[in-house]
């Protein structure tokens, strides 16, 4: 193969035309396999895999923590307002505020040039900047899907001599979490594409190592098109898995 | 039937989906060719002209008629940069103002990644690509390059404290570069994919080096000055990286375009033009 690779490349510079799958053969063969380049997008599809766990793990916990100030504090007494419980919703509030409102390759820019200018782990500082953003977005799904459980279960749960944490714990974040998962899923496929930015900070992802070949050979759509290719399997992938997880949530369904 | 329907309808779609591909690449070497054969035509009479008087700019065809459009990356001074009233600016711009004054056609410049500027003008969608382009032999491969009009060094910016000394030094340091510069493909060979930091331009290489995320820049010389000048704590290595010739890319095949090019390139040369437009942004030590 190499050989024939090499034969091909040969009559290319010369100026010979080579046909359509000649052509096809030297384009693949340069962009995939030509100096073990498969090992580029290999080494970059482990850096967007650990990329978008790291950013997901801690988008949903930022979420989560979120999701739960904000309804707590929209859920109390009238008249008995906590007030730490309202400077924290104020925080949460500006967090989600800022986040959402600017865009996500100027948040990345921002966190790499300013604020951990001095940091050299492009990777690590591309997931905090991804995982930061996703907590906002997370956050405001959860809180959807807390408000979307029926009131009459929270007074159901509490006439019943159930305190407000135990009612949300085993009453109202178990039904919330049926409807939450298809966004969620949602989310997490976002958060696996976007993690392809962190190429503008020098973060070594799959397109990273996409473009790189692309600089050597000058040929870009084959570099490109099995990147896609690539992040599309991997999408399908996840979506797959979380199709299963709904359907074992769906088990108990009597609807 | 729905299912057979269903079935025919996603081959279908994916056949025009596979033909959409394949077409596309035939039909643009279709053209290619057939510029070609068209530009062999035109150049016979393009090159007997522009011997005396630079080729009629009738006879050329640019991606956009009446228009010269070059592609760049304008983060690149002093050979092209974005001026204060965002336009451009720079040694490449006015020679290729110069140049499309020559064709009689408008200069329009398109501004975008250095990566992207030159497959624009691979891929036709600019007519030539002007961003300090050093000529290669993979380059030369992929697009035609006019006569050179300027030389290149590829120089090694670093802090003043820093412990690198020489070229040899930067072995095991992280080097930022940008991405698709000769420098990037330098610095990949020798030290390895690893050790290197590609990034979208020099200034955010630059950047990169003030906030010690890497311990090197490699980038061309005559930007690297300006950096270095802009910049309080830096220094250029006395020793270059490499030495190299900066000329103007086009789509390979279009001789038409690059013979008038380099009859028009012949011109500025002879009257001064270019020396001129050199001096007024590179001063002479």
């Amino acid at each position: 193969m190499e050989a024939q690779f090499e034969l091909l490349s040969e009559m290319a510079k010369n100026g010979d035309a080579l046909n359509f799958w000649q052509d096809f053969y030297v384009k693949f063969y340069q962009a995939f396999l030509h100096a073990d380049r498969w090992q580029q997008y290999f080494k970059g599809v482990g850096t967007t895999l650990l990329v978008t766990a790291i950013a997901l793990v801690l988008g949903v916990v930022l979420g989560a923590i979120v999701a739960m100030i904000r309804v707590g504090h929209a859920q109390q007494k009238p008249h008995h307002r906590n007030p730490v419980l309202g400077v924290l919703n104020a925080v949460c509030k500006v967090y989600v505020t800022v986040i959402r409102g600017t865009p996500m390759m100027v948040q990345l820019l921002i966190m790499s040039m300013v604020i951990f200018a001095s940091s050299r782990n492009f990777t690590m500082v591309g997931a905090l900047a991804l995982g930061i953003n996703s907590g906002a977005y997370v956050s405001e799904i959860i809180r959807g899907g807390l408000m979307a459980v029926d009131p009459g279960q929270m007074e159901a749960g509490r006439s019943l001599g159930l305190n407000y944490m135990t009612t949300m714990f085993e009453i109202i974040i178990p039904q919330a979490i049926r409807s939450i998962l298809p966004s969620l899923g949602n989310e997490f496929i976002m958060l696996l594409k976007d993690s392809s930015l962190i190429t503008v900070i020098g973060g070594k992802e799959l397109l990273y190592a996409a473009q790189g070949i692309m600089n050597r050979t000058y040929e870009a759509m084959f570099p490109l098109l099995g990147v896609a290719a690539i992040y599309l399997v991997l999408v399908m992938l996840f979506s797959a898995l979380l199709a299963k997880f709904e359907r074992r949530l769906a088990q108990s369904d009597r609807r | 039937m729905k299912k057979l329907t269903a079935l025919l309808l996603g081959t279908a779609m994916v056949l025009s989906l596979a033909a959409c591909g394949g077409s596309a690449s035939t039909a643009s070497s279709e053209a290619a060719s057939s510029e070609a054969a068209s530009s062999e035509e035109t150049s016979e009479a393009a090159s007997s002209e522009a011997a005396s008087e630079s080729a009629d700019a009738a006879e050329l065809t640019t991606v956009t008629a009446g228009k010269l459009t070059m592609s760049t990356n304008a983060a690149f001074p002093p050979y092209e940069m974005t001026a204060d009233d965002g336009s451009f600016e720079g040694i490449d711009i006015e020679v290729a103002a110069a140049i499309a004054d020559k064709l009689g056609l408008e200069l329009q410049v398109d501004d975008m990644d250095f990566d992207a500027a030159l497959l624009a003008a691979q891929n036709g969608k600019s007519d030539m690509v002007m961003a300090g382009v050093t000529v290669t032999d993979e380059r030369q491969k992929v697009m035609d390059f006019s006569d050179t009009y300027a030389e290149g060094i590829q120089s090694v910016i670093v802090p003043e404290d820093s412990d690198i000394a020489s070229v040899d030094d930067l072995a095991g340091k992280t080097i930022g570069t940008q991405r698709g510069t000769t420098g990037y493909i330098y610095c990949t060979d020798d030290f390895g994919e690893d050790s290197v930091v590609a990034y979208d331009n020099g200034l955010t290489a630059v950047q990169a080096l003030n906030n010690g995320q890497v311990d090197a820049v490699v980038i061309d010389n005559a930007p690297a000055k300006e950096f270095v000048a802009a910049n309080t704590g830096l220094k250029i290595l006395d020793t270059a990286y490499a030495q190299e010739d900066y000329a103007i890319g086009v789509a390979k095949g279009n001789t038409a375009l690059l013979d008038a090019i380099n009859g028009a390139l012949k011109e500025l040369q002879a009257d001064g033009t270019l020396q001129s437009i050199v001096d007024k942004y590179i001063k002479a030590e």
